[in-house]
């Protein structure tokens, strides 16, 4: 991965020097509140409901061991022994003292981690897929592009004020895994004609208004890339809605125009910077690529015969190794999920335990390597085959080998109202009581692959619109209603969901999700995954069972009458 | 008063804007004498007229009034002032970086309204040369460190036209 150099480092650390300077100044009042706001929220610091909330940024998802284990101490230290690993390749302390922030950010800093823009109205931390550069269906690796695309955000003098936040994702796999079309920029890496480069999609969005993004351009190569975000940025600084905060986001500029408009804008705008100073070199793209280098792979079979045997034998490993583990290009090798889904547990919480221990796993399976993914896992990119027996049991041991990854329980989840101010509602125990409700993992693995995703508001942080099964907390007369919507998704064919209907009771959730899954299970073909069943029978039938017997709408409001 | 710093030291400051009273219109208002800056639509409504009186013009720019609109007439400003009503607006950043480096403006551009110390760094590199401190920030801080903040940029922009990858040893 990406090795900081000299310049690098000390970018960093005077960010670290600025924060705490602008805390002492805040501290002393020379700050007001209003000042200070936006200067924290570009160091990831929030002030939240119970405490301060604390964002630390995994750039595009990529850590090694070390800067693992910077993670547990300071979550021992400075917080409560845990963290939560968000849908954005963040780390997030729900218990810091903002007084701590900056020795905290020191700590991190001498492992090249920071907190740069992990929040507030600016260039927001790159994403990408998990499985960057071992992938079988990769194309072309995101990440040297995805790093360089980092240094450019990094304090952009020009954008550090923008109308709303903004949020790049970047791909370069046939089948999208980073949600590119719900996002302010969404880039797919291909080839065309020799050459590389990004199609690239613009306006999409979840939160209140979801908008899948628009083509600006089918195809760009990629020497463009910095110019063009910069024109693309430019137009939105400029137009963008500034007039109220929840028409603010590009989607809705992007919407206003039509993409044919706002194309000709960007592209008369990148008129002027195309083939300028800021075209990437080869020289710097070869720079940063020699950092994601494969690592040295051993010349392996492509089936270990120990591994097989024992597949066999163990219905408990195969199992495991049937959901979390991960096609991969070199042969004998496999990338791994390691769950933060067990059952009963905040999904993407991880203790400072666990954390040091998936340290451990990495440096000893992973060329010491880690990737977070979007849904809220850590990936293990590159195991051998042979030692996935002896990581499982370490894993299991640890609680991480829930083999749940695309199941029902698998469940992607923010942090909702237990800890977020902006929550209608909480998600954390909605989570967790679908998860014991269906804790047979026969049954599980019956049901087969269905994403549910569940965000306590609008926001989306816990991506609702694009699972299957999406979970969205509201608000209805001061209690905490769930909005249930079928058949969104994400990848190339990503969509959102549409809604079944009226909302439900936090404690009906359990049944609700079981009447969709028995009305899946009666009516699917054989080899029919949720959602193909969905797409051919269509919400009615799941609509019919969910409110079967139940009053709603004008019964519902005649049944209050009388009452 | 707002503190002018200018050359990274404390300046005074001859110029006063052209503020126009209720009632007032860009046509009709009185065009005052010494160093004034207009507020972009009574340069636009009388140009002529400024330039036959005005030997030192400034120029007036808020947020969404665009630098386009003057494009053709920089020659005639000594300053310009780029508003922020709200620290928090950044469209002034693209303001300055499109007069820097598009429209090639070389005389002073001064950032004026809520300016404060930890956005000097950005204003700076987008191209001010000169700032109107906030009532009541201390330029002491402001010229201690602010403009210092990070000793260098990976990106292009009017400081430092190359970006760090092209300077990168
Ligand atoms: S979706 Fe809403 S409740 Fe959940 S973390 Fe985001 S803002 Fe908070």
């Amino acid at each position: 991965m990406y090795q900081y150099d000299a310049l690098d480092r000390q970018l960093v650390n005077e960010r670290v020097a600025q924060f705490r300077d602008q805390v002492a100044r805040w501290k002393a009042g020379a700050l007001s509140d209003d000042e200070f706001r936006p200067l924290r929220l570009q160091n990831g610091l929030y002030i939240q409901r119970h405490a301060p909330m604390f964002r630390i940024a995994v750039p595009y998802g990529m850590l090694n061991s070390a800067q693992m284990r910077t993670l547990a101490s300071v979550a021992t230290q400075y917080d409560r022994g845990y963290g939560h690993f968000t849908t954005r390749h963040n780390l997030q302390l729900n218990w810091p003292k903002i007084e701590d922030v900056p020795d905290i950010l020191a700590e991190l800093a001498k492992v090249d981690m920071h907190a740069i823009q992990t929040s507030g109205n600016c260039l927001r931390n790159i994403t990408t897929d998990q499985f960057a550069g071992v992938a079988a269906d990769e194309i072309i690796d995101p990440r040297p592009l995805a790093e360089i695309l980092r240094q450019w955000t990094t304090f952009h003098p020009e954008f550090a004020f923008l109308p709303r936040k903004f949020k790049i994702a970047i791909s370069g796999t046939r089948d999208d895994r980073a949600v590119t079309w719900f996002h302010d920029i969404g880039l797919h890496l291909k080839e065309q004609d020799g050459q590389v480069g990004f199609t690239v999609i613009v306006g999409g969005g979840l939160g209140r208004t979801p908008i899948r993004g628009q083509v600006v351009r089918e195809f760009l190569p990629w020497q463009h890339i910095l110019t063009y975000c910069e024109a693309i940025l430019r137009v939105y600084n400029r137009y963008g809605r500034r007039d109220n905060a929840y028409k603010a986001r590009i989607k809705i500029l992007v919407q206003a125009l039509g993409v044919d408009a706002f194309a000709e804008q960007v592209e008369a705008e990148w008129a002027h910077s195309k083939d300028g100073p800021a075209t990437i070199t080869q020289a710097e793209f070869d720079r940063v690529a020699a950092h994601f280098g494969a690592p040295a792979y051993q010349s392996l079979s492509p089936l270990d015969a120990a591994f097989a045997e024992k597949i066999q034998h163990e219905k408990s490993f195969r199992n495991w190794v049937d959901r979390n583990t991960h096609a991969h290009k070199a042969p004998g090798y496999v990338a791994v999920t390691l769950s933060l889904k067990k059952h009963g547990v905040p999904p993407g919480d991880i203790t400072s335990g666990q954390m040091l221990a998936v340290a451990d796993l990495a440096d000893r399976y992973s060329f010491g390597e880690l990737r977070i993914s979007h849904e809220q896992n850590i990936i293990l990119a590159d195991v051998r085959q042979a030692d996935l027996h002896d990581l499982w049991q370490q894993a299991k041991a640890a609680g991480l080998a829930t083999p749940n990854t695309g199941l029902l329980t698998g469940i992607i989840c923010c942090p909702g109202g237990d800890f977020c101010d902006l929550a209608n509602a909480k998600s954390i125990p909605i989570a967790n009581a679908i998860q014991a409700r269906f804790d047979d993992l026969d049954y599980l693995f019956d049901i087969g692959e269905i994403d549910l995703n569940i965000s306590g508001c609008m926001n989306a942080c816990g991506h609702h619109h694009v699972g299957h099964i999406g979970v969205l907390g509201v608000d209805k007369n001061d209690a905490e209603f769930y909005q249930v919507t079928l058949g969104g998704r994400q990848g190339n064919d990503a969509k959102l969901g549409k809604v079944i209907g009226p909302s439900f009771a936090a404690g009906e959730m359990p049944d609700v999700v079981d009447k969709i899954i028995k009305v899946y299970l009666e009516n699917r073909h054989a080899d029919e995954r949720f959602l193909d069943t969905f797409d051919r029978i269509g919400i009615d039938p799941f609509k019919n069972r969910v409110y079967e017997g139940r009053a709603h709408g004008k019964a519902k409001a005649a049944e209050k009458e009388a009452a | 008063m707002a503190q002018l710093i200018k050359n990274h030291s404390p300046a005074s400051d001859s110029w006063s804007v052209l503020q126009l009273a209720e009632g007032e219109t860009p046509e009709t208002v009185a065009l005052p004498a010494g160093d004034v800056i207009f507020p972009l639509a009574v340069w636009l409504a009388r140009k002529a007229e400024i330039v036959s009186c005005h030997k030192r013009i400034g120029l007036l720019l808020q947020p969404d009034e665009p630098v386009e609109a003057v494009a053709g007439d920089l020659e005639y400003f000594i300053v310009i002032a780029v508003n922020f009503p709200k620290f928090v607006d950044g469209r002034g950043y693209s303001t300055a970086a499109l007069l820097r480096q598009r429209y090639r403006y070389e005389g002073e551009l001064r950032a004026v309204g809520d300016v404060l110390h930890d956005q000097l760094f950005y204003l700076k590199r987008v191209g001010f040369d000169s700032y109107a401190l906030k009532e009541g920030k201390d330029p002491a801080v402001a010229l201690q460190s602010a403009f210092a903040t990070f000793g260098d940029s990976y990106q292009a922009s009017t400081d430092q036209p190359q970006p760090l990858f092209r300077r990168r040893a």
